[in-house]
């Protein structure tokens, strides 16, 4: 499906864009955007639930069983307390631009 | 159906960008985490219909396990999350940064066990591996290398080391943050130790690549966790956020990795966008406490300096004050700006330094509050913290919008901070803050230091600060001590 070639593109299409996205962020935002960021390698949830679902003795299970475990909790907890983070800056950041009118 | 599932992937993936984007501005930051939580639920739910999972002899057990195994992690997580205090933000980070190396750790070695089974059993290459159309090989596989693909093999070695390195460190990082683990010094000679054990894990992911037994990849798993936590236990505290940040880069790269050996582009994007994206955001904090990555790894912070420390001039003590006086100083100033550090936070203090803020605000009195880029444990964590308390933002300022305005300020109130006002930062070319851009704090009329007792900071370097003829301390826990200036504000 991904030729090495395709995947190398990717690899560095995917460099620059990470690159791209952070360059131009304030300071304020640089922990709830460290936690976002955690949140979206996360993303090795599907990856773990494919390594568990082509398990096919114990031993495989137990370990890919380990790994769907582990990135459920990356996946969850990273957009728990990046969203509780994010709440907080909406509101205040109301209340700033409605004192400054 | 499989162009189903490729379709949401690929939606996934731009969704994750998308939000990652928006996230990089407060306005739109919430809506961002929301879109990047929708293509993670949809890249989730997908792969429950792909055929890898389905057409597998044990499709059952595997579904019931992969749902039960969702469950206690996320559930987990989940609870945690919402318990956990905004002061703990950073070690939490940590924590499901760590689980996530261990995903793709733990995938990797899946992988490797598979391919392992099958150069053992003697099987031809597996159906699976024809289906995702990489290279079969007709004959027997010998090594690990063959039964995978040269290619696959290397990226999931890697990723394998670098996943399982990020998830024994980012836990040590954890204990460390939060008050478990003490310790900066495991062994003597570390920095060599860890040099050979570097090199060792080198030789035995080779062999691992060349092998056909079980042993090497146990033992290379086993070297990798424990390189891991070498590598963290020695780095300082003050130098935690890096390293944790480091550890998110390397863990999205071990995730696109693993997407490239489960030829999964979803995770392959993702996992790289966040590999590039934390290493730009590493670089930045690093720089923001004027220190390379590398020094950050290699040097363990303060231990070669707690020598030299007092060995300063020696000029000068420390000078206490009542909080009826700090009153009086701050109720009849022009401007006064306030200096947060992690111990305010730790101290429960910001809403009562709020209240005080307001109450002087009322009587004519500026206020401001001064962020350095590595205040509370994070580069923003201590935005995060005052936005808690209520604190518009209009009245918070960086480092250097602010430094120029400390010669027109009455009074300086820094409580819990400490390093961020090191004037030795700027003129002391033996201390190991040596560099680092400070706020200028000293050249206020007056610093008032709110401080539990007299010892030192996070990094365990004296503050020439407190010696100051202009600087006085107001010894105390950080929120009694607000208390009683808001106390004596009130009197007045």
């Amino acid at each position: 499906m991904i030729e090495g070639l395709a995947a190398l593109y990717i690899f560095m299409l995917a460099g620059f864009t990470g690159y791209e996205i952070i360059s131009k962020v304030p300071v304020i935002l640089h922990t709830p955007l460290m936690s976002g960021s955690n949140f979206v390698h996360g993303i090795v949830l599907v990856g773990a639930m494919i390594a568990l679902g082509i398990a096919e003795n114990p031993t495989q299970q137990a370990i890919g069983f380990v790994a769907v475990l582990l990135a459920a909790g990356n996946a969850v907890g990273g957009y728990v307390v990046t969203e509780r983070m994010l709440e907080m800056f909406k509101s205040s950041n109301k209340k700033d631009a409605g004192e400054k009118k | 159906m499989s162009i189903l599932i490729q379709a949401s992937y690929f939606l996934a993936a731009v969704l994750f960008i998308l939000g990652l984007k928006q996230m990089s501005s407060p306005v739109t930051a919430r809506r961002g985490i929301q879109w990047a939580g929708a293509g993670m639920v949809l890249a989730t739910l997908v792969t429950f219909l792909a055929p890898e999972l389905s057409d597998n002899p044990q499709a059952l057990t595997n579904y019931a396990l992969i749902i039960i195994a969702i469950a206690i992690g996320g559930g987990y997580a989940w609870v945690t999350g919402k318990k956990v205090a905004m002061t703990d933000m950073p070690q939490m980070i940590a924590m499901y940064n760590g689980m996530g190396g261990g995903a793709a750790a733990t995938i990797a070695a899946v992988e490797l066990l598979k391919a392992q089974g099958e150069v053992a059993s003697g099987a031809p290459t597996g159906d699976r591996l024809n289906a995702l159309g990489l290279e079969a090989l007709n004959t027997h596989p010998e090594t690990i290398a063959q039964a995978m693909g040269t290619d696959v093999a290397i990226l999931a070695i890697i990723g394998a080391i670098i996943g399982t390195i990020a998830f024994s460190g980012s836990i040590i990082a954890w204990a460390k943050l939060d008050g478990r683990l003490n310790s900066n010094k495991l062994l003597p000679q570390q920095q060599q130790v860890n040099l050979v054990l570097a090199v060792l894990l080198v030789i035995v992911a080779v062999s691992v690549f060349n092998t056909d037994s079980l042993m090497p990849i146990v033992v290379f798993f086993l070297l990798a966790l424990v390189l891991g936590v070498f590598i963290t236990v020695p780095v300082g505290g003050a130098d935690m956020p890096v390293i944790i940040s480091l550890f998110n880069a390397l863990t999205g790269l071990a995730v696109g990795f693993e997407g490239y050996v489960l030829g999964n582009a979803a995770m392959i994007i993702a996992g790289t966008v966040v590999g590039s994206a934390g290493s730009l955001l590493t670089h930045l904090m690093a720089k923001a406490m004027n220190r390379s990555v590398a020094n950050v790894f290699f040097s363990g912070f303060g231990t070669t300096t707690v020598a030299t420390a007092d060995a300063g001039e020696g000029g000068g003590s420390m000078k206490e004050i009542q909080a009826q006086d700090v009153g009086i100083m701050m109720a009849y100033a022009s401007q006064v700006v306030v200096i947060p550090g992690y111990g305010m936070a730790v101290a429960q203090a910001q809403h009562k330094v709020w209240e005080l803020t307001q109450l002087l605000t009322e009587k004519g009195v500026k206020v401001k509050f001064a962020i350095h880029p590595v205040a509370g444990r994070m580069p923003g964590h201590m935005n995060v913290l005052l936005a808690e308390a209520g604190v518009p933002y209009d009245l918070i300022y960086d480092m250097e919008d602010i430094n120029a305005d400390f010669a027109n300020t009455t009074v300086t109130l820094v409580i819990g901070a400490n390093d961020v006002v090191n004037p030795a930062a700027k003129n002391d070319p033996n201390s190991p803050l040596f560099g680092m851009p400070i706020l200028n704090a000293e050249l206020s009329d007056n610093v008032i230091v709110i401080k539990r007792g007299r010892g030192t900071g996070f990094s365990g370097v004296e503050n020439p600060l407190f010696l100051l003829d202009n600087t006085r301390m107001l010894f105390g826990d950080g929120q009694k001590a607000v208390a009683e200036l808001i106390q004596a504000v009130k009197e007045l």
